[in-house]
């Protein structure tokens, strides 16, 4: 052992890492009465490491082209080793990153940890938001899908109202129009940008450090009493909070890995149709509707960066020289106005201008005015007012003479779970909603409706459709044995070339993917009216409603429009589908395919198992997702409950 | 500090404090374990290249005396038909000459003996030897040379001078038929 001491004090002597540690994060003396809210500033930084991690190695196969971009992202999910968990631990975790900095936000205005002498140590963290904004931004164009082309279209757009603005375009795109060079170079800035995060961080932990952690009373300490060490009281606290966390995160994984994102982004960008409803992901939202709120593009753009941008200013609009709304009566329902008016904001965001509400009869648009006119009036108005006119109520003499009420934190659980409200409430269809064999947190695919499925697929769907991310040999899910499936892809013919140089067709291999039914699109549209037959592979997550929708797609029909309905030549007219007429011709009928099993097949049953296996097509990982997903929160559970202890434990000794 | 008797209390329990505290430590140690896992098993070959497992390769065509390089995993394998020359002198070869001692008829598969099918990397590290098409030098023993530090394979595929410390190595194959090979699938493999 003492081997170990001598050449630690060797080290440190020459580069002071230990002493570092030893005053930084062991003794750093840390107020006593910090409460869960201030979990959240670790869980952001733990939040960053997992989002560069696993970015990294996201990265090792992503392929940063247009033309390749979506299909290597599928590529990932599909056939890297753990790829479908990497992804959605990314991309669920942007919306983690998001919640946990949003609370540490609104906790840091609620205690005034802005006011001085923190006043840099917050303007540090309005520039790790910026820089958070823009690499999510940049990170959602990445998968190439609809609402990535869209939201890269849109937003860089906004810098064209600058002088000089259809240059600055240009020079974002590094072309007439997002492409191939704007993909590159956003994946490379989307590389960077963490790592200056990382300094930036670096900078508010420095500024932190200097004058110590606020508190809920907004008093500084005075007592050497007031003060404990950061560990292992506070690293234990961390660790009980990063379990509930890590509990949370691992359910959006592993059970609902899609709750954040859009259907439109499993449709791959195209650069001549913008999808009907282009929403930015939901930490944009509030933004996004003081954007639109304003009905000039010069201002809208000048007041949606100005909403970042105030922020910038806040320890000085603020007035009042009391720093927590415990002791500020009025700033405390000012507080909590503010709040829910950003959630009124993103939830404004999320819906069409022209939405009118019934209860009231206002519409989105004029919401979105008052909304937004109340954010800043919060800044401009009741900041400054409240600081010169608010009375507040008598501080106390030192932190450890205040009992905290319990409501304030029952506040705050209500308050993170209604951040999640702007997600509710879509604008769904309304689809007759079916029972499935793999739905809800247990559900598997039945093998049965999968074979049959891939049947229907085979004789009846592929003539127009495709299923190219998916592989002869995944057929092995289905219960097909290795000859089976050989013999299944013989029936396929592969394009090649032949060592003369001619173009010839070879029977395909279980390696090969699905073979698309015509030799590019051009031929696809010309054989079908003109429409476009969409690829197969991916239908049940890139339609709103999922399996639900692509099943009453085919199931509801009708042969008579109603009389109003004029329907086109060539069309055929189905009220599930968006305006109602589809060039796709009513493609199941009772009795069109003969099963094995010498059952029946009606419509319904047919549409059943061909859905289940397109369910199955577009996430061949559900069944391995949801058992590892089980053994991830019992993981997590344990824990939780040991740190739980572990804390009680440790805590007993501060009085 | 506050450290007070509830604290003493604790000490006077060190059995139940230290298992919970084991325990707590254990428990993240495991799960930063696993956590690792899925990110070192990424990197590992994806599916569908693990699934690319087997070329197949017609011979016919392939003269006496003459050599193919197929590749089979991103590795090119040498399909070498031997001369009767050849083989009579792959095969009397004395043991004892060999840097790595191996008979030819181990090399080959019974009643194919013209056949020798090697993965065309050097043991040594890892370049590709001359000598697989007529024009290419195949050194004093007939068979490859490697241009990059000299070594020197017989008929067999054996080295014959270092400083390579392997002979050129087999890879799985079986004969489909007798003018047909499957690379990649051992011989009883399905």
């Amino acid at each position: 052992m003492k081997i170990f001491t001598n050449l630690r004090e060797w080290i440190d002597y020459r580069l002071p890492v230990f002493t570092f540690i030893d005053r930084e994060l062991t003794k750093y003396p840390t107020p006593k009465n910090l409460n869960y809210l201030w979990n959240f500033g670790s869980l952001a930084g733990i939040t960053l490491m997992v989002m560069i991690i696993s970015g990294i190695f996201l990265a090792m196969h992503y392929d940063p082209a247009a033309d390749k971009a979506f299909d290597s992202v599928e590529y990932i999910m599909r056939n890297v080793n753990y790829g479908w968990f990497m992804r959605y631990l990314h991309a669920n975790g942007a919306s983690m990153f998001f919640i946990v900095v949003y609370i540490h936000m609104f906790r840091g205005l609620y205690y005034g940890s802005y006011k001085a002498p923190r006043e840099l140590l917050w303007m540090l963290g309005v520039v790790i938001l910026i820089l958070m904004m823009a690499t999510a931004f940049m990170g959602y164009v990445l998968p190439w899908g609809q609402m990535s082309y869209w939201g890269a279209t849109v937003i860089t757009n906004l810098f064209s109202v600058f002088p000089f603005g259809d240059a600055i375009v240009e020079w974002l795109w590094g072309g007439f129009s997002v492409d191939s060079p704007t993909l590159n170079r956003f994946f490379v800035l989307h590389y960077l940008f963490p790592f200056l995060i990382i300094a930036v961080v670096g900078l508010h932990l420095i500024a932190l450090h200097q004058h110590g952690s606020n508190n809920p009373v907004g008093i500084e300490c005075k007592e050497p009493t007031d003060k404990i060490p950061f560990h292992p009281y506070y690293t234990v606290k961390d660790l009980f909070g990063l379990g509930v966390f890590a509990l949370i995160w691992s359910y959006f994984i592993f059970f609902n890995p899609n709750f954040f994102g859009e259907p439109d982004n499993y449709i791959p960008a195209n650069p001549l149709v913008t999808p009907p409803h282009i929403v930015p992901e939901w930490y944009f939202l509030p933004f996004y509707a003081i954007l639109r709120s304003i009905p000039n593009k010069l201002f809208g753009v000048i007041a949606m960066f100005g909403a970042v941008l105030v922020l910038f200013f806040l320890p000085w609009l603020d007035r009042s020289k009391v720093r927590s709304a415990t002791f500020r009566p009025i700033f405390k329902w000012v507080f909590w106005t503010f709040v829910v008016d950003c959630l009124i904001l993103g939830y404004v965001g999320g819906h069409s201008p022209d939405y009118i509400y019934e209860a009231t009869g206002i519409s989105n648009q004029f919401l979105g005015q008052i909304t937004t006119f109340y954010y800043f009036s919060f800044f401009f108005i009741m900041l400054p007012l409240l600081g010169m006119y608010e009375k507040p109520l008598p501080l106390p003499a030192s932190i450890s003479q205040v009992k905290h009420p319990k409501k304030r934190k029952r506040f705050f659980v209500l308050f993170f779970l209604s951040s999640l409200s702007p997600l509710l409430g879509n604008d769904t269809p309304s689809l007759s909603y079916q029972t499935w064999s793999f739905q809800g947190p247990f559900g598997t695919f039945d093998r049965k409706d999968l074979q049959q499925g891939f049947q229907i697929y085979k004789e009846v769907c592929a003539a127009c459709h495709g299923l190219k991310h998916l592989r002869f040999r995944d057929l092995a899910a289905l219960g097909y044995t290795p000859e089976e499936i050989k013999a299944i892809a013989a029936e396929y013919k592969i394009a090649t070339v032949n060592d003369e140089g001619d173009a010839i067709e070879r029977p395909a291999l279980p390696t090969d993917t699905f073979p698309g039914p015509y030799k590019n699109e051009q031929a696809a549209r010309a054989a079908n009216n003109g429409a476009l037959p969409p690829d197969l592979s991916l239908i049940t997550k890139a339609r709103v409603g999922g399996p639900d929708y692509v099943y009453a797609l085919l199931t509801e029909y009708e042969s008579a429009p109603p009389k109003d309905v004029e329907v086109a030549k060539g069309m055929h007219y189905n009220p599930v589908f968006p305006g109602g007429q589809i060039a796709m011709i009513p493609p199941l009928i009772d009795g069109l395919v003969t099963y094995d099993n010498g059952e029946k097949p009606s419509l319904n049953q047919m549409a059943k198992d061909v859905v289940t296996f397109l369910a199955w097509t577009a996430e061949p990982e559900l069944e391995t997702r949801k058992s590892m997903g089980y053994k991830v929160l019992i993981y997590f559970l344990v824990f939780t409950i040991l740190m739980y202890f572990v804390m009680k434990l440790i805590w007993r000794r501060v009085k | 500090m506050t450290k007070t008797s509830s604290e003493n209390a604790l000490k006077k329990d060190p059995t139940r404090r230290d298992f919970l505290l084991l325990t707590a430590g254990a428990v993240g140690t495991v799960g930063a374990a696993y956590f690792a896992w899925p990110f070192i098993d990424s990197m590992n070959p994806a599916a569908d290249i693990l699934a690319q497992s087997t070329v197949d390769v017609d011979l016919a065509p392939i003269p006496e005396g003459q050599a193919i390089t197929v590749v089979w995993r991103g590795k090119p394998i040498f399909v070498r038909h031997r001369t009767a020359a050849e083989i009579q002198e792959a095969e009397k070869t004395p043991l004892s000459d060999l840097i790595d001692p191996e008979p030819d008829k181990e090399r080959v598969k019974k009643d194919h003996t013209p056949w020798l099918i090697v993965v065309g990397i050097c043991t040594h590290l890892g370049c590709i030897p001359t000598g697989n098409t007529p024009t290419q030098n195949r050194g004093k023993y007939g068979g490859w040379l490697c241009p990059c530090h000299g070594s020197l394979y017989d008929t067999s595929g054996r080295v014959r001078r270092g400083p390579a410390p392997l002979n050129l190595v087999i890879p799985p194959y079986t004969f489909l038929t007798d003018t047909t090979i499957r690379i990649g699938m051992g011989e009883g493999e399905a």
